[in-house]
């Protein structure tokens, strides 16, 4: 190789002796200092395989000297970014949930809050968003609300939950099986969804609707109200609206009154702390639906909410 | 460790020390050039973030900052937010074609008048020679002993590497933060950590590579020259030796006893002497040579002195060398510069400034991003009408409040109202304040009548309310669920 070494004429450098189809390398030296920061980096990753987890082993790796970790890095993270939302917790904890409004930074990271806990709790039965499941789970963005949509009302409700069977604070209703227990036959269910159906302008009254409307007055006022505009106070819902849990066409309605489900939502204060309740409340309220908290009960009865209760 | 100048291959060291350069002080046309780009950009960098911009209260007044925690770029009376991020390309690209324009025109520019490395190394050496001395000043105390006196200038010297560079460091977090509210803040100790870093980091490569590295960051790690020779032609100039007319090099006495035997060149070695990179032009066009011009200085007024005319070593492209050596000619330089590819790369220069500028002031400040909420679609009301939420958006790139009315068309029978109103005080149209330089979410509810098509398009607009009428809209859609 290099006896085929020589002096290349225009640079005065000699080459190294390769050459491909006439085309040689110059031997030209490295400069020093290249030489010294290669041996810099080898000395750089000694320090750093005793510093740091370098080794692989069976199990895992060396720890290092510095016992420094990717998790511990995350759990550190996660540490100081409770101890900056601890002062926000603390305030939301202290204030009541109607006074809420009147804090917007507090109701935003509420809102905030409760948008990331809805996502662990409760999606699973009333979808991302609150958006609900038609026939089976409410939705929690639209106007109707079965025990009241105001901030508290909504709190109530997540606390005790509703036909909860080992809680005596729990919200409580039940419909009758009409059909199915035997108190109406077949066709004076049919004629009541006639009425139904009429008081929610989905049909035009007819003989059927008629006698429909003697059999509500005897079996559903009690609940849904005189006209079917439901009763909050005892969780009665509202006929005469467009929006049906459970299906607003004839076969639904007609099944709903034969065998009602009578839905359960469990009580979440045994699961989950005030302030993420709290927090819930203030994003479901926030979905689109919420109402403002019932005025005059608050001024003329500042202990109303315990009168309700 | 072996001493790395003892390995050796077959033919020769394998690694050589860097040879000293002790550059010769000159002075000429050129020199002054290099006297005033380093006036000019030495000032630009260390006095730009000290320049104030009043912007009214809610915008910092620092004429150039970059707000990375903000995520806004203020440069005089233009501020740039995220989404404006191609100003920022565009600026690339116009200094990308600069560049090309400048070095095909007039070669490696760049590297011998305005490069970083080229303007801090000047400095350096010029320190060099306040404290050492001149060039055979330099050579002799390096080579000496180490003397007190040795001790002492280097350790002067080292000191004025060291102000200088932590002097380099310290004007670059200032273009991150207020300027005088940083300075106070890092000499008391209350500055981020980053900024600290940042500026220990600056001054040990402007300490390192301005003091030490010098020249071998030009030939081993800047890519630099290699890219820039693929960006010339034969009509850029370069720093020619004209060697027809220079060789045979021969004293004066030479050329007084044999006239016509010798050439121009008296081989007295300044342009050796004076050059930063310790190369020898003579030798031809080489990747060391950052044409600083220096040489050219040098050899002109010893031909002044020998009475011969200048230009021995002199600006020259490799059409012109070509041209001179048989006898011609060179073509004026106004002529060279004037060729088409130059125009070409003028043009797209200028066009792409003049389309930015353009942009900038056609661009409105009150922007609107709308997004349709998916989760849920559509929610059936309990009067009927279907709702649908959208998240608004507002950014307010000005830094003044604003008031702005939202309103929609191409949805017949439509209410709306935000997170703040209700459903009874919904209307046409919604009126706020939005905070200024600042973006602003509004979750905003559509109620609309559930007959019509699933899937219809219409136009939230959003408009100024207070004298300037200028606004944005987005066209996006409202759903309905499918007929039963």
């Amino acid at each position: 190789m290099s006896d085929k070494s020589r002096i290349d004429e225009p640079t005065g450098t000699a080459t190294v002796g390769h050459e491909w189809d006439g085309i040689e390398e110059l031997n030209t030296p490295l400069p020093r200092w290249w030489l010294w920061t290669f041996y810099a980096t080898i000395a750089w990753a000694a320090v750093y395989v005793v510093l740091f987890p370098a080794w692989p082993m069976v199990n895992s790796a060396t720890r290092g000297m510095l016992e420094w970790s990717s998790r511990g890095d995350l759990k550190a993270e996660l540490a100081a970014q409770d101890a900056k939302r601890a002062p926000i917790a603390k305030a939301i904890a202290a204030t009541a949930i109607t006074d809420l409004a009147a804090r917007p930074e507090l109701m935003e990271a509420a809102i905030q809050g409760g948008s990331a806990a809805f996502k662990v709790h409760c999606v699973q039965c009333h979808g991302a968003g609150g958006a609900g499941v038609a026939g089976a789970y409410p939705s929690l963005t639209d106007d109707d609300w079965l025990w009241g949509g105001d901030l508290a009302a909504i709190e109530t409700t997540l606390t005790h939950g509703i036909r909860n069977p080992d809680h005596t604070e729990t919200r409580f209703n039940v419909m009758p099986a009409f059909g199915k227990d035997g108190i109406l036959d077949t066709a004076a269910i049919n004629d009541l969804v006639s009425h139904v159906r009429v008081i929610s302008r989905q049909e035009k009254p007819s003989a059927s609707s008629a006698r429909g409307a003697v059999l509500f007055e005897a079996n559903c006022v009690a609940c849904h109200g005189t006209n079917g505009e439901g009763i909050r106070e005892l969780g009665g819902p509202k006929l005469t609206d467009a929006v049906w849990l459970y299906g607003g066409s004839r076969e639904a309605i007609a099944k709903t009154i034969y065998a009602p489900r009578n839905g359960v939502m469990p009580r979440w204060n045994d699961k989950l702390d005030a302030v993420t309740i709290k927090m819930l409340s203030a994003y479901v309220h926030s979905l689109g639906g919420g109402e403002d908290a019932p005025a005059p009960v608050l001024t003329a009865q500042p202990k109303g909410e315990a009168d309700n209760g | 460790m072996a001493n790395p100048d003892a390995l050796a291959g077959a033919e020769g060291p394998l690694y050589v020390a860097r040879k000293g350069v002790y550059p010769k002080k000159v002075d000429g046309p050129f020199r002054r050039l290099k006297w005033l780009i380093m006036a000019v950009t030495l000032a630009i960098y260390y006095g730009t973030p000290w320049i104030r911009w009043d912007r009214g209260p809610y915008a910092p007044d620092q004429a150039v900052l970059v707000d990375l925690a903000n995520r806004r770029f203020y440069m005089f009376q233009i501020e740039i937010w995220p989404h404006e991020f191609y100003y920022v390309a565009g600026l690339l690209i116009m200094a990308g074609i600069g560049l090309f324009l400048v070095t095909s025109a007039v070669g490696r520019a760049w590297c011998g008048y305005a490069c970083p490395q080229t303007v801090w190394t000047d400095l350096f050496q010029h320190v060099d020679r306040l404290i050492d001395g001149d060039r055979n000043a330099q050579i002799r105390l390096a080579n000496g002993p180490w003397t007190l006196e040795k001790i002492g200038k280097r350790t002067l010297k080292y000191g004025l590497y060291l102000a200088i560079a932590f002097w380099t460091g310290g004007a670059w977090i200032m273009y991150f933060a207020d300027a005088p509210t940083l300075t106070r803040e890092f000499w008391t100790g209350e500055a981020a950590s980053v900024a600290y870093a940042t500026v220990g980091v600056l001054t040990a490569t402007t300490f390192v590579l301005g003091g030490f590295m010098r020249e071998q960051v030009c030939i081993y790690m800047c890519p630099w020259p290699r890219i820039q020779t693929a960006m010339m032609d034969e009509k850029s100039l370069l720093v020619t030796y004209k060697d027809w007319r220079g060789e045979p090099r021969g004293s004066l006495k030479t050329a007084l006893a044999h006239p016509g035997s010798v050439g121009d060149c008296v081989d007295c070695n300044q342009c050796v002497a004076v050059c930063p990179t310790g190369i020898d032009i003579r030798t031809g066009p080489q990747i060391g040579c950052i044409t600083c011009a220096l040489c050219i200085d040098a050899c002109d007024h010893v031909m002044a002195q020998v009475g011969r005319p200048r230009g021995l070593i002199d600006y020259c492209a490799l059409d012109d060398v070509a041209v001179e050596r048989a006898g011609g000619t060179a073509q004026p330089v106004l002529k060279t510069l004037l060729r088409p590819r130059l125009m070409v790369y003028l043009a797209i220069w200028c066009a792409i400034g003049l389309a930015m500028l353009f942009t900038l002031g056609q661009r409105t400040r009150l922007d609107l991003a709308v997004q349709h909420e998916r989760s849920p679609l559509h929610v059936q009301l309990s009067d009927g009408m279907i709702r649908n939420n959208y998240t608004l958006k507002l950014r307010n790139m000005e830094a003044r409040p604003r008031k702005v009315a939202i309103s929609v068309s191409g949805l017949p029978g439509a209410q709306l109202w935000t997170e703040t109103g209700s459903r009874e005080k919904a209307s046409q149209r919604v009126e706020m304040t939005i905070s200024p330089d600042s973006v602003t979410r509004v979750r905003l509810f559509i109620a609309a009548p559930a007959d019509g098509p699933a899937r219809q398009d219409f136009t939230i607009a959003t408009q100024g309310r207070d004298g300037d009428a200028r606004g944005d809209a987005d066209t996006i859609q409202f759903d309905r669920p499918e007929a039963r």
